[in-house]
């Protein structure tokens, strides 16, 4: 099927199988490689992107469905050179350790933010409760969203 | 100073989506690999007909058991002087066990050509407890070994036991207790896979694989392939978590390798989630009876555990060759005890094989989680609080350098302190006023405390290798003409920021800021050998080899310093990250002054080479032993069982601390970890084998929702044999935090007699415990 979909405010029109999952035609039609792979059953969310501004899980949504849709991956955050506000609160607060849940959070950060300014902790986290991190308890991706709620004020 | 909190140099390409994980690389031409698994526990293979995939347009190649006995691959060493199929050729041995590889132009077709293989077996009865292994009338797994007829791997023991019963025979107080730390899987979110391209005209096999140990897996490729080991090359990019479940070879490894070098193309090979859980390394599944004997007063005089260990079909347990029960015999813990004994036997079952993985650091998890639920079950028979119960018998300072009464030799430590300091932290004594009057109103609170001892960076060669290759590790450092440098290290990071904390070791010891220095790892063509990045291993071993590179390229630079200061050496200082003439520090020389000299025309003392690159090899002297004291508290619903983990303050001593922000976030993650074992993990399997927690939906991990936020203590006592007294923390809160949480629970019980409840502590089984009928963790249904 030919589809068109604008990821990071750039069109592509590519001929896909119509059981491409999305999470492979940004990886490997687009080769946008920030957006991971994790668990196929939407319960890692290290394959969380931006549909329409939503995030959504990319290894269950099929390429097909964002045909004419607009999709925001983790290489569209940084605007001009200059780093979104949650990018940088990761880096300050070492919101991060082995990076493959990264992108994912990144994402649902800023819908966060964008709807809500100035969550508390515990918004933040029920936010973030449908991915996972192995690495750092949530604990510094909770403040790292903190900090970028600060930063944004 | 380097030290201290410093962000990370690595987050720069994580947060933008430019980290480079083994599924990101690719190579023109690239083919893709699936492996086909077994829907059985136990079955002998009748057939395999792979005609139809064949015959599918975008194959290029199937290869089953056949193929590789063919090339004499079929079996594979373990790193426990096992060996395990890659391929089945007679037998399935557990659920997921890999069968057959099929080579595609894409990785959706090579998919849809496993349907097409047909595999007829004829089930056999399989083994899954592991009580039952050793019935006389058990069906053998290992018919493959020469003159098998059961089920037993090993028999291990340590300690002494005459000194021990005798302890117990006179003891006014015993108690015992019967315990599975159930069979858990680390499950990074990253899953294993491989890239590998051989090149048939130089002979070069490049295999790109998210390997913790890439310098091991080198050799064990040569080895076993009889590829020249110079010829191989392993490159571990960035790896999205590894935990232990990263270290060994896997089947799919050796598969995308054959699969190359059949097509004469690239192979990749990704598994999947459910390939992840069912098949690559699972951790524990350890079935424990624990004994204590003591004095009425509360004093712990002997201690001695039963273990029987299920190692599943293969014995691939990655630990040091002389332990196959790895550091278990840690078990006697934090406390002055007088003897202490323990027995191990490890036997086959129809079930995946692993053991040593999920930051256990070699099994210290199964013994910290024996002996500090022994210590709760002790302080209620003695009606004694278990924080006081600890103190009474904690180590004490003075006692250390301590050896254990299983031959461990503790480092350093003041544990009373810690143990302290945590309780102050936590307002213990408002918490058990709390506790008392939540009692009254039918409320159940849980006050958990724990203490552990860690033993970390494996090890000395003397004693510790696997597969006979000693476990010391390589450094090689470079200074370039203006000053900045390289290091190159064998380990390898999985998110533990050794880009960062590495190049701080290196910025402390020759006087640049660590932004100066470059950590080269992950590439056996360029780095040098080391055992790499597992059992905390990094700074305690790799980490003391880049201080000790370091301090050689310092006492060359002293020598070319001389020179430029018109000096003999001995008359020089180094002070203020400078080499001067004592006395005169104004006129001291910087590393980038001597580093440009030591490439220049200076003239140098005869024998002296010039320039300051050293090399060196670290083969640590002892372990170091971290310690710690948690503390959690939780809140039970009794109608529904639901747990939720209210408190948590961990106060940990590592030793010296390089970069405090990593430090605390290595500890976080493992305390989640904790919380998550304690109450939500575990693999579980219906009596035919079929494995019951393949998924993410089946196999819980906890969320953002499950963790409170941390409450994080330190001290520090520097260990005494690591050149910077660092100790290593990758693993300490997973080692600790499982028994202060389920001590937690258990206390929050109380009011109903528990005194025991095996992990996961899930509302479920908590509903059971209550009400009198505990479930057997290892088996989903009773």
């Amino acid at each position: 099927m030919r589809i068109t979909v604008t990821v990071n405010g750039q069109p592509y029109t590519r001929d896909v199988e119509p059981r491409l999952l999305l999470v492979h035609f940004l990886r490997d039609e687009l080769d946008l490689t920030g957006t991971h792979w994790g668990c196929d059953t939407s319960n890692c969310g290290v394959c969380t992107v931006q549909l329409d501004g939503v995030p959504v899980k990319s290894c269950t949504v099929l390429a097909v469905m964002a045909d004419g849709h607009e999709v925001t991956t983790v290489e569209g955050l940084e605007r001009d050179g200059e780093l979104d506000a949650v990018q940088k609160g990761f880096v300050e607060c070492h919101g991060l350790q082995c990076g493959f849940c990264t992108p994912g959070m990144l994402l649902t950060a800023r819908w966060l933010l964008d709807r809500n300014p100035d969550p508390d902790e515990g918004q933040i986290r029920e936010a973030i409760s449908g991915q996972l991190c192995r690495c750092t308890g949530y604990e510094n991706i909770v403040r790292s969203i903190r900090w970028a709620a600060e930063a944004g004020r | 100073m380097s030290y201290g909190p410093m962000h990370r140099k690595e987050d720069a390409r994580f947060i933008r989506g430019r980290g480079n994980y083994t599924d990101d690389v690719r190579l023109p031409g690239m083919l893709y690999g699936a492996i086909l698994r077994s829907p059985h526990a136990h079955a002998r293979i009748v057939s395999v007909d792979t005609s139809a995939a064949e015959a599918h347009p975008k194959v290029r190649a199937v290869i089953t058991g056949q193929t590789l006995a063919g090339l004499n691959l079929a079996w594979m060493p373990t790193l426990s002087q096992d060996t395990q199929a890659v391929l089945a050729t007679d037998k399935v041995r557990f659920q997921g066990q890999e069968v057959a590889f099929v080579v595609a132009e894409d990785a959706y077709s090579a998919r849809d050509a496993l349907e097409l293989i047909d595999v007829e077996y004829e089930p056999l009865d399989a083994v899954i407890d592991a009580r039952n292994a050793l019935d006389p009338g058990a069906p053998v797994i290992r018919d493959d070994l020469e003159g098998r007829t059961g089920n037993h791997i090993f028999d291990w023991e340590a300690g002494d036991r005459a000194r021990t019963d005798a302890l117990f025979e006179q003891a006014e107080v015993t108690v015992a207790q019967d315990m599975i730390y159930p069979r858990v899987h680390p499950a990074p979110l990253e899953t294993c896979g491989a890239l590998a391209d051989f090149d048939k005209v130089t002979g070069k096999l490049t295999v790109w694989c998210p390997t913790q140990a890439p310098h091991a897996h080198r050799t064990l490729y040569a080895m076993v392939a009889g590829l020249p080991e110079h010829k191989i090359r392993v490159i571990s990019p960035d790896i999205g978590g590894g935990f232990g479940g990263k270290v060994g070879i896997y089947p799919g490894y050796v598969c995308a390798i054959v699969g190359s070098i059949v097509t004469g193309k690239p192979v990749k090979w990704m598994e999947d989630r459910s390939e992840n859980l069912m098949s690559t390394a699972f951790a524990r599944d350890y079935h424990m009876r624990g004994e204590v004997a003591a004095t009425r007063d509360g004093r712990i005089q002997a201690i001695r555990v039963k273990v029987l260990a299920d190692h599943g079909a293969f014995n691939g347990t990655a630990q040091p060759t002389k332990f196959p029960a790895g550091f278990f015999h840690v078990f006697s813990g934090s406390y002055d005890i007088e003897a202490a004994h323990c027995e191990v036997t490890g036997v086959y079952t129809n079930k995946a094989p692993g053991g040593v993985a999920y930051a256990c650091s070699f099994r210290v998890t199964e013994a910290v989680y024996l002996v500090e639920r022994m210590v709760d079950v002790l302080a209620a028979e003695l009606g004694l609080d278990p924080a006081e119960l600890r103190m009474r018998n904690l180590l004490k300072p003075e006692q250390f350098p301590y050896t254990s009464p299983t031959g461990w030799e503790y480092d350093s430590g003041d544990y009373p302190k810690a143990l302290r300091l945590a309780m102050d932290m936590a307002g213990y004594d408002k918490l058990r006023a709390e506790q008392a009057d939540k009692r009254a109103r039918g409320e159940l609170m849980g006050i958990g405390v724990s203490f552990f001892t860690e033993a970390v960076g494996a090890g000395p060669r003397k004693h510790m290798d696997i597969l006979g290759l000693g476990m010391a590790d390589g450094a090689e450092l470079r200074v370039h003409p203006t000053g900045k440098a390289v290091l190159r290290v064998s380990c390898q990071s999985q998110g533990q920021g050794h880009e960062t904390t590495f190049a701080q070791i290196v910025g402390q010891e020759l006087g640049i800021p660590a932004d100066d220095v470059e950590v080269v790892h992950g590439d056996t063509d360029q780095t040098p050998f080391g055992l790499g990045t597992y059992g905390s291993r990094s700074t305690p071993v790799s980490g003391a080899a880049a201080a000790l590179v370091s301090r050689k390229v310092r006492d060359r630079a002293k020598i070319v310093a001389a020179a430029m200061l018109e000096a003999s050496p001995d008359d020089l200082e180094w002070a203020d990250g400078k080499w001067s003439v004592v006395g005169d520090p104004s006129a001291g020389r910087s590393m980038a002054e001597i580093a440009l000299a030591a490439h220049s025309n200076l003239e140098l003392p005869d024998g002296v080479e010039g320039h300051l690159d050293a090399v060196t090899v670290y083969n640590p002297p002892n372990l170091t032993y971290p310690f710690g004291a948690y503390i959690c508290v939780v809140d039970v619903d009794p109608g529904t069982g639901q747990v939720k983990v209210r408190r948590f303050v961990a106060v940990d001593d590592c030793g010296v601390r390089i970069n405090p922000m990593i430090v605390e976030g290595q500890i976080h993650g493992g305390l989640a970890d904790g919380v998550g074992m304690a109450l939500m993990q575990v693999m579980a399997f219906d009596e035919d084998g079929n494995h019951l927690g393949a998924s993410f939906m089946d196999y819980l991990l906890p969320t953002a929702m499950e963790c409170p936020s941390w409450e994080l203590g330190a001290t520090v006592t520097p260990s005494p044999t690591h050149p910077i007294g660092a100790k290593g923390v990758g693993e300490s809160a997973t080692v600790g935090s499982p028994a202060a949480v389920v001590n937690a629970v258990v206390d929050a019980l109380g009011p109903y007699g528990v005194r025991h409840a095996d992990m996961p502590l899930t509302p479920a089984n908590v509903w059971r415990v209550v009400n009198g009928d505990p479930f057997r963790t290892d088996l989903a249904i009773p």
